[in-house]
């Protein structure tokens, strides 16, 4: 009885075997994952800068982050704005915030134009979110004013009384450090973010003394707003 | 007394013993942490403007303590159980099935140490930092190690089929995690990930699918094969059934997470790659599910005395339930409303509270008197816990299918003007009643799981009053 095979011969001889089981298995796994990973890596229509270059910023030799004028492209975060959307994740906001707009006339209507892949490619991690128990940020960047973004974040039922976002009083209360956030700036420049040493260097003291509630704010002011995005132009197929 | 002896003396039974009660303890907390969520949802008072205890903060210990804590342990204590009950040996190693539960305990103490003050990689599922996901690493290869070297030294000829499906999700879930965890370090408590935009959203969606497909899916599948048929006392009803259905998931379930990222900016192909295969995969998940009831052909009269049997088979009815709703909302029309929206989390509850809770509880409690050698203190607790889950799950599901609907429907709604008939403050308002009622469903899953709790509890403190573990334990060493 042991010896009939009750399917193929193949399966009989992977279910004898241990290490021809598992390398079977561990073949069989790979495939999805690196069909639709990897071309996302090499595949020049991934980013749509490739046949749109002046959605990135072109810095010109000896221009800091603070030539940059919105409109002129993306670019990686200022100090300030990397500190904020660091903040951003350890609050855990994506969780209830997508910043990923669909190319739908409500989404449209609602939020702006719908978001470019290269939008977010200097997001380590992505930020695109899988929720929207709050409104999506990706374009929420010069919405709303400075002070109302603050009272916002102390006091959202102030503004919003149908609201259900946490009070966050803490963020005027803590300070940022000026080492702190070049440490950081240094393991993006690792990453491939072109920061430059200067860059780096003026970072400290654009942040000391102030305070994560301005952080947050400066981060949530940039967004969207980088691009200058040509409402009639197909930037997707 | 002897067959109990004889089976303390033939099989590593005390890991599992401590992975058993650490399962049912972990859901406790991980469903307690869940309802206050719920809860703070409906009304945000409940945040307390204390940083530790708010929905962002404490929503990453719901999913880290309910995946990994209860999840976690329940795949270790049937896995390891399972493996050598169908080799008919003792673990390869027992000393390394301790570390791996030491080694998985400090891995959730650490996760309570660290999420609620906000040391996060913020990507979902995923969030522990780079040292913590170093020893879920080391953890892991631990007990892929011992599951792969017991079957190895096994006494039968062929591999049972319940092993190949845990043996899927031990390499399938160390490809993500590796992968998905690469990260530059700041320091100790803070690094990046390596991936950027579009192909972190890839590589973070293969992960997340994936989880969900092979950790809380095929894990969970090698329960059924396994204890399903123990519970019946038949065998599974088809074994070219499970041939198909082992080798179309494992093959199908990796291209899934495209299908979380539809209409973004990920490319088109790759997300209707993803839809496609998805919809295809309600033929191997359908078929999982009927070879799992059909099992009980000829012997449905059990389910109306033996409440355990109840758990699993219900578990199965979710089971088919929840994959028919995935392929369904990977439709791209579908998904275009229901992304973005809590029919998203009812989704995953379904699965997870219907389905994953379900056969995990069911396979538990068919250990509890085969492990401390004594009956269930009360077969009536079993059966309540059983309605509790089961209602509260339903409670749960209907109130996010509605709020979820609501939401996607909100959003797009125009009047007759032409402009969006709804500001987003007021689709937020819409939710309230859903989210009580969600929290209210919650909680009746979770006092099914305290009666569970204090069943196992009770009967533990009953194996001890007869002594029946202790004396099997003495005739295993008098034995030797």
């Amino acid at each position: 009885m042991a010896d009939k095979i009750h399917s193929t011969r193949l399966q009989d001889k992977l279910e004898r075997k241990i290490i021809p089981l598992v390398i079977a298995t561990a073949l069989v796994l790979s495939v999805g994952g690196l069909v639709e990973i990897v071309p996302l890596f090499y595949l020049d229509s991934t980013f749509e800068h490739n046949k749109s270059p002046e959605i990135m910023w072109q810095r010109k030799e000896g221009q800091t982050l603070d030539d940059w004028k919105p409109g002129d492209g993306v670019r990686p975060y200022t100090a300030m704005e990397l500190a904020g959307r660091d903040i951003f994740q350890r609050e855990g906001c994506y969780l209830c915030h997508s910043q990923m707009i669909r190319p739908f006339r409500d989404e449209k209507e609602r939020y702006g134009h719908y978001s470019l892949a290269s939008e977010s490619m200097y997001d380590h991690p992505f930020q695109w979110g899988s929720k929207r128990t709050g409104p999506d940020l990706a374009r929420v960047g010069g919405k709303y004013s400075d002070q109302w973004q603050e009272q916002h974040l102390r006091k959202p039922r102030s503004l919003v009384p149908e609201s259900v976002m946490p009070n966050y009083p803490w963020l005027d209360r803590t300070l940022l450090h000026g080492e702190a956030i070049q440490a950081r700036m240094k393991a993006m420049k690792v990453l491939g973010i072109p920061y430059t040493d200067e860059d780096i260097e003026a970072a400290s003291a654009k942040v000391e003394g102030k305070t994560e509630m301005e952080a947050m704010v400066t981060y949530l002011q940039v967004l969207g707003t980088m691009a200058k995005i040509d409402k009639g132009k197909e930037y997707r197929e | 007394m002897m067959e109990a002896a004889a089976l303390e003396r033939k099989y590593d039974l005390g890991v599992i013993r401590w992975f058993s009660v650490m399962a049912v303890v972990y859901l406790v907390v991980g469903a307690s942490a869940g309802v206050y969520i719920a809860s703070e949802l409906a009304w945000p008072a409940l945040n307390f403007d204390l940083s530790a205890i708010t929905f962002g903060r404490l929503r990453p210990l719901h999913t880290n303590a309910v995946i990994f804590a209860f999840g976690g342990c329940t795949l270790m204590a049937t896995g390891l159980y399972s493996v050598q009950r169908t080799c008919g040996v003792s673990l390869w190693s027992s000393k390394m099935a301790w570390f791996t539960f030491s080694g998985w305990n400090v891995i959730i103490v650490l996760a309570v140490l660290t999420l609620p003050f906000g040391i996060t990689q913020s990507k979902e599922y995923a969030e522990l930092e780079w040292p913590i996901d170093i020893l879920i690493a080391v953890v892991w290869l631990s007990f892929l190690l011992n599951f792969v070297m017991t079957i190895a030294i096994r006494k039968s000829s062929h591999i049972y089929v319940s092993n190949w499906f845990f043996l899927a999700m031990l390499v399938m879930i160390t490809y993500l995690h590796v992968v998905n965890s690469l990260v530059v370090p700041v320091h100790l408590f803070k690094s990046y990930s390596i991936f950027s935009g579009v192909q972190d959203a890839m590589v973070q969606w293969w992960w997340g699918h994936n989880a969900v497909g092979f950790y809380l899916t095929a894990g969970f599948l090698g329960i059924m094969y396994y204890f399903v048929p123990k519970q019946a006392e038949r065998p599974v009803y088809s074994y070219r059934l499970s041939v198909l259905h082992f080798w179309a998931l494992t093959f199908g379930y990796v291209w899934l997470g495209a299908h979380h990222l539809q209409y973004t900016a990920l490319p088109d192909w790759t997300g209707s790659l993803g839809a496609a295969v998805s919809i295809a995969m309600i033929i191997p998940s359908w078929g999982g599910a009927i070879n799992g009831v059909m099992t009980l052909s000829g012997a449905w009269d059990k389910l109306r005395t033996d409440y355990v049997l109840r758990f699993l088979i219900m578990s199965l009815a979710f089971y088919a339930m929840s994959t028919f709703e995935g392929p369904l909302m990977a439709i791209k029309t579908v998904n275009s409303l229901s992304h973005y929206t809590d029919w998203t989390i009812g989704h995953v509850h379904s699965g997870a509270l219907g389905w994953v809770a379900l056969v995990g509880l069911g396979a538990i409690y068919h250990l509890l008197g085969r492990l401390w050698y004594t009956d269930i203190y009360s077969p009536a607790l079993v059966n309540v816990h059983f309605w509790l889950a089961t209602i509260g799950a339903v409670i749960y599901i209907v109130a996010m299918w509605v709020s979820g609907i609501m939401q996607g429907l909100m959003w797009r709604a125009y009047d007759e003007f032409g402009t969006l008939a709804y500001t987003f403050a007021e689709s937020v308002e819409a939710m309230h009643p859903y989210y009580a009622m969600r929290a209210i469903g919650g909680f009746i899953f979770l006092l099914g799981v305290i009666v569970m709790l204090y069943n196992v509890a009770m009967t533990i403190h009953k194996s001890a009053r007869e002594g029946s573990l202790l004396t099997a334990r003495a005739q295993a060493i008098a034995d030797a």
